[in-house]
């Protein structure tokens, strides 16, 4: 049985509470929504994108303790890379949550600690509703992205 | 099938005569479950309740002994389906104290009921810029299909607001209606909040100005007897999951005379009496509006159901439920950071919450590994939240069969949610 602390890590607690890069980017040329319209859930990820690279990023809006830590932990791991690393980077982070790939660890660092969200199928599209905004972002989408 | 087996299928109604809610339970199977190992507290019935042996036992006769189409067929099969489907819509109309069993229509639920409404009765009466009143504390379900209706016709919406208990204003309700209101489509009790609105109230308003008024009264016929001709509404429409009928049933009310001069909904068979390829005669109410083969078992299981709640009394259920409610609410309030949404004086048992700093969906997630199930979202009432400004809520809402110690199990689960967010 899945056991709750699986989920709620203790860095994802702490990133839910005091998420970081959490504020809107003056320097933003880039930015897209992301929003659950079944939960409500809603962010705005701002990018700075110069020479193919994410040089700054942020984000700010609501959501749940997995959706805002995943938005948090997705800035500090994205900032400075290349937009096909970032990208690389998503599709690496899909597999942990959905469990793809079993166990099997994927260099992901700190963003290992959503390999519990596989577990509560519900919960994937928290964890991915930033991710899909990001990658809106970079595509230079302007609409909001819907997990639905 | 030997008449002995048969016999022995054949759904017995248990007649209790006082409230006892143990003996209740024993009557929902799926209430035994464990969830992550602990006892089930189904805490989601405005979403959808559980159902009763009696209910299940009905599905399985029909399909064990009875099963074939209606209407049509001379054989006994056949007319013996006939014959318990149209005995569920007598049920359904004494349920309702409707004047005639030709003004119960079956349709999927209380979604198609309105849609049914503002697409026949809607589109033959609605004219550009006529106007149809509806409150802010309205299930997507009866705003949408007025969208769509004003949308086709060139018609308003208006939208009566509700104060910070989530109580209907009735004096700015009553300011909306005027020479252009055609319609006043209401929530008898919001899904999202619990209030009971003052529906005769309503009614008499609406009649000063000649509009027609429906009622969604799917969170209310569950928990209060409902008299549709004390009531006086034109239209009165519910879902059948969510008085432990099965899904996939619901009734549409509506007065004969209004139903008579009302166009079909959908064309197909079984609505009409004779159909040449020059013309075509609709058949009689109620089958004017049942094209095609009807859900049989749904009505059928809708009839038990409604058998099953007269057996136990609405009137204890309402009686049992307010105790659970009041000491719920009693026990919520207790806790550090919790804010009720939706504290009407007239309420159902409905308790949406907001947990300060946690999100719905953490709650409901943390809940649930304790086996508590209940409802996180805005609960197919954006409008609403944001009037409350909140972007979601987490919802218990009660059935007969909760008791005051699945409130207290409740509060414990809650106690677990600010453990981990502490």
């Amino acid at each position: 049985m899945a056991e709750l602390s699986d989920l709620y890590q203790d860095i994802i607690l702490e990133h839910s509470k005091r998420p970081r890069n959490y504020r809107t980017l003056e320097a933003a040329n880039r930015k897209a929504e992301g929003f659950n319209p079944l939960c409500g859930d809603h962010f705005t990820v701002y990018l700075e994108i110069g020479d193919g690279q994410i040089r700054d990023i942020s984000f700010q809006g609501s959501g749940c303790a997995i959706s805002k830590a995943s938005a948090s932990m997705m800035t500090q791991a994205v900032k400075g890379k290349r937009t096909e690393e970032a990208e690389e980077l998503f599709q690496k982070f899909h597999h942990v949550v959905t469990g793809k790939n079993g166990t099997e660890s994927h260099d992901l660092g700190k963003l290992e600690a959503f390999a519990g969200v596989s577990e509560y199928p519900v919960r994937v599209k928290c964890a991915t509703l930033a991710w899909h905004a990001l990658r809106a972002a970079l595509q230079g989408e302007q609409h909001a992205v819907s997990t639905e | 099938m030997t008449p002995a087996a048969n016999t022995a299928l054949r759904p017995q109604s248990a007649v209790q005569p006082d409230f006892d809610v143990h003996k209740v339970r024993a009557d929902f199977p799926i209430l035994a479950r464990k969830i992550h190992n602990k006892p089930l507290v189904y805490l989601d019935n405005a979403a959808t309740t559980q159902k009763p042996q009696a209910v299940i036992d009905a599905l399985i006769y029909y399909y064990t002994a009875q099963n074939s189409n209606i209407h049509r067929g001379v054989h006994t099969l056949s007319e013996e389906a006939t014959a318990s489907y149209e005995e569920s819509r007598a049920t359904v109309q004494r349920f309702l104290n409707a004047a005639d069993p030709r003004e119960i229509i079956f349709v999927r639920g209380a979604t198609e009921g309105i849609n049914l409404v503002a697409q026949t009765w809607g589109r033959a009466n609605i004219r550009s810029g006529d106007e149809i009143v509806i409150s802010a504390m309205e299930h997507h379900s009866n705003i949408v299909p007025w969208q769509i209706l004003c949308e086709q016709q060139g018609a308003n919406l208006r939208v009566a607001p509700v104060n910070d208990a989530g109580e209907l204003l009735v004096d700015e309700f009553e300011k909306l209606l005027g020479p252009k209101t055609k319609l006043v489509a209401m929530s008898h009790v919001s899904n999202a909040l619990g209030t009971v609105n003052p529906v005769r109230k309503i009614v008499e308003a609406a009649r000063r100005v000649n509009a027609c008024v429906l009622l969604d009264g799917a969170q209310a016929v569950p928990h209060m007897p409902v008299d549709v001709r004390s009531i006086d509404c034109d239209f009165y429409a519910f879902s059948g999951h969510k008085i432990y009928a099965p899904t996939g049933i619901g009734i549409l009310y509506g007065k004969a005379e209004l139903l008579e001069a009302m166009p079909p909904y959908q064309g197909g068979g079984d609505m009409i009496s004779s159909v040449t390829f020059e013309k075509t005669l609709y058949n009689r109410l109620p089958y004017k509006f049942e094209a095609g083969t009807p859900h049989v078992s749904g009505a059928i299981g809708l009839g038990a159901a409604l058998d099953y709640v007269n057996s136990v009394g609405l009137d204890r259920i309402a009686r049992h439920e307010k105790q659970v409610l009041a000491h719920g609410t009693r026990r919520l309030l207790e806790i550090p950071g919790l804010r009720l949404v939706g504290t009407a004086k007239e309420k159902e048992g409905i308790l949406s919450f907001v947990l300060e700093g946690i999100h719905p969906h953490d709650v409901g997630t943390i809940l649930d590994q304790e086996g508590i199930a209940i409802r996180t979202g805005h609960h197919c009432a954006q409008p609403l939240m944001e009037r409350f400004g909140v972007p979601a809520t987490a919802r218990a809402s009660l059935a007969l069969y909760n008791t005051v110690e699945e409130m207290d199990a409740l509060v414990r689960g809650i106690d677990k949610v600010r453990e981990v967010f502490a």
